[in-house]
């Protein structure tokens, strides 16, 4: 009769079958092949390659009204740094800047802490999004502009308005989409209210709430230099726009360059550096987003 | 010895118990709403967890045995009835009844294991911060995962988040630990593995706990009491005492295996 048995593979087989194999198991990687890996560097490489073509291109050209070098604007850059223009530029747009982003996100906070605990609450907060969402802040300036003057309270109502829509649209829809289980949880602990919200619904929405972030601060950065350029001097202190405007009329095309330049790396380090950084520290660590 | 009663009103009371019952459901009837649907869930339901229990929710799809576990929590009010623990009666969640769920994404992702175990310890219970380590740490080593203890829920296993939510709930010390299916989501080696630990862990500290399941084997495993429920709407069927009495060596719990087995789907209709 045939019994069930177990048959052990023999140690002196798998040594003498997988043993010429087994250093292929695990094989660095060349150095080449390593530093090719890295998105900085290839990233760095293509901006390298754009800059070339840009001095090649602009000295070829060699109209500075049209098209400034690469070194004439960095030149300038570092000129209008050492003398302090564009410091203080940058301080004054960062600083109306702040000041929308702060109030916008605090009140699209208050608004989703509404919606998410009652019902007209959030239909309050899907009818004005609805409304507002589509308008382009930069096209409630004219209004803004006759209601609080030629001053940082219009710029500061505009980017309310590009901040507010965005982030508790994101923050609701994450509220939302919080785990049933989650939630259940939650409320196994016996939280209510606002410990509910701040300690499930914020972190477990975090996801969604950072991209919120992210989207308003982009509209808002994109909002207040539009502004800026339409108007931006209030008591003789302008912001990085008004530093383009100024300089387009004044035809130093190399200082236009210079201002540009300068919105795009503040915009690159907020959004690669300070988001990416924020994103690594939570979502990333809890695992909440490959 | 094996007791299997079989009543169509309810489990008998069984001689010698006199203790007032720790939970009592009395003629439970639940319903819910979908879209368009009223739904009777579970019917006149009547049964009486004691102390150190390990009460099983036993039946197919449709009993409407989750159901009454989220009543049992709180989550849902009976439409007649009345649920009590300790004499209170049930009207919403609390950390009294701390519930075990069968989904992995239980556990907070933006915290770690000692945090998770910690979180309602310290917001419920109210424990000072150093307390409140200690006895999470203590449960932790009871469910084997010291060594992860400063890890993120989303690199462990689905077998060891469970252990996290076991653990999770035990260090509360509730009155009742309610688990629903807590093993169905894992593999089949893990989940013998962890009704294994789960009764090592009532030997410890004989918890009272109710168990919702749909699998016989598993019920028999774990329980010392078994509801068996007919479905649609849910009714209680039979309710099985002195489970932990059969054996598998002598063959006596594959018997009543099959017996309940047979009682549950003697109904023609309701074979699976």
């Amino acid at each position: 009769m045939a019994k069930p048995q177990i048959l052990l593979a023999d140690a002196g087989a798998i040594a003498g079958t997988t043993g010429a194999h087994m250093a292929a198991v695990e094989q660095k990687l060349g150095p080449v092949e390593l530093i090719w890996g890295i998105g900085a560097v290839r990233k760095t490489l293509l901006i390298l390659v754009l800059a070339a073509i840009w001095q090649i291109y602009a000295s070829y050209l060699d109209n500075p009204l049209l098209f400034p070098t690469l070194s004439d604007t960095l030149t300038t850059l570092v000129d209008r740094f050492a003398d302090g223009t564009l410091p203080a530029r940058i301080g004054t747009t960062l600083n109306i800047l702040l000041m929308g982003y702060a109030v916008g996100t605090l009140l699209a906070a208050l608004l989703t802490v509404l919606a998410i605990n009652t019902r007209i609450g959030t239909d309050f907060l899907e009818t004005m999004t609805a409304m507002f969402n589509p308008l382009p802040a930069i096209s409630l300036l004219p209004l803004a502009l006759i209601w609080f003057g030629l001053g940082a309270s219009s710029l500061v109502f505009v980017l309310v308005h590009s901040v507010l829509w965005a982030v508790a649209l994101n923050t609701h829809a994450g509220f939302l989409g919080v785990s049933r289980t989650l939630r259940m949880v939650g409320a196994n602990y016996g939280l209510t209210g606002f410990a509910y919200v701040t300690r499930i619904l914020v972190p477990a929405a975090f996801p969604s709430i950072l991209t919120g972030l992210k989207i308003g601060w982009a509209f808002a950065w994109r909002t207040l230099i539009a502004a800026e350029l339409v108007f931006g001097v209030s008591s003789g202190q302008g912001g990085l726009g008004w530093f383009i405007f100024e300089n387009r009329n004044l035809l130093d095309i190399p200082a236009v360059f210079a201002g540009l330049l300068t919105v795009i790396v503040i915009g690159l380090i907020v959004e690669n550096l300070v988001f990416q950084t924020l994103e690594r520290h939570t979502i990333l660590k809890w695992g909440m987003k490959e | 010895m094996l007791q299997a009663v079989a009543s169509p009103a309810g489990p008998a009371p069984v001689a010698g118990t006199t203790a007032p019952p720790l939970l009592s459901v009395r003629n439970v009837t639940l319903r819910y709403k979908t879209p368009n649907l009223l739904i009777t869930a579970t019917e006149n339901v009547s049964f009486d967890v004691r102390q150190s229990d390990r009460f099983v929710l036993l039946g197919p799809s449709g009993c409407g045995k989750s159901t009454l576990l989220k009543a049992v929590g709180g989550y849902m009010k009976p439409v007649a009835g009345e649920i009590h623990i300790n004499g209170r009666q049930v009207t919403k969640p609390g950390p009294d009844r701390m519930m075990v769920f069968q989904e992995f994404d239980q556990l907070m992702p933006w915290k770690t294991v000692l945090e998770n175990v910690m979180f309602p310890l310290t917001v419920a219970r109210k424990l000072p911060a150093k307390e409140a380590e200690d006895l999470a740490r203590s449960y932790i080593d009871k469910v084997k995962l010291t060594r992860a203890v400063d890890s993120y829920p989303h690199t462990l296993s689905g077998g060891m988040k469970q252990r996290v939510a076991i653990a999770r709930g035990m260090a509360m010390q509730p009155d009742i630990l309610l688990m629903d299916e807590p093993f169905a989501a894992l593999d089949a080696l893990t989940r013998r593995q962890m009704q294994d630990e789960l009764l090592q862990l009532w030997e410890d500290t004989k918890f009272t706990v109710i168990f919702v399941t749909h699998s016989i084997a598993e019920a028999i495993k774990i329980s010392n009491r078994i509801l068996l429920l007919s479905p649609h709407p849910g009714r209680v069927k039979a309710g099985v005492v002195d489970v932990d009495q059969a054996n598998v060596e002598d063959g006596s719990a594959g018997a009543l295996e099959r017996e309940i087995h047979d009682l549950l789907f003697s109904e023609p209709g309701h074979r699976e």
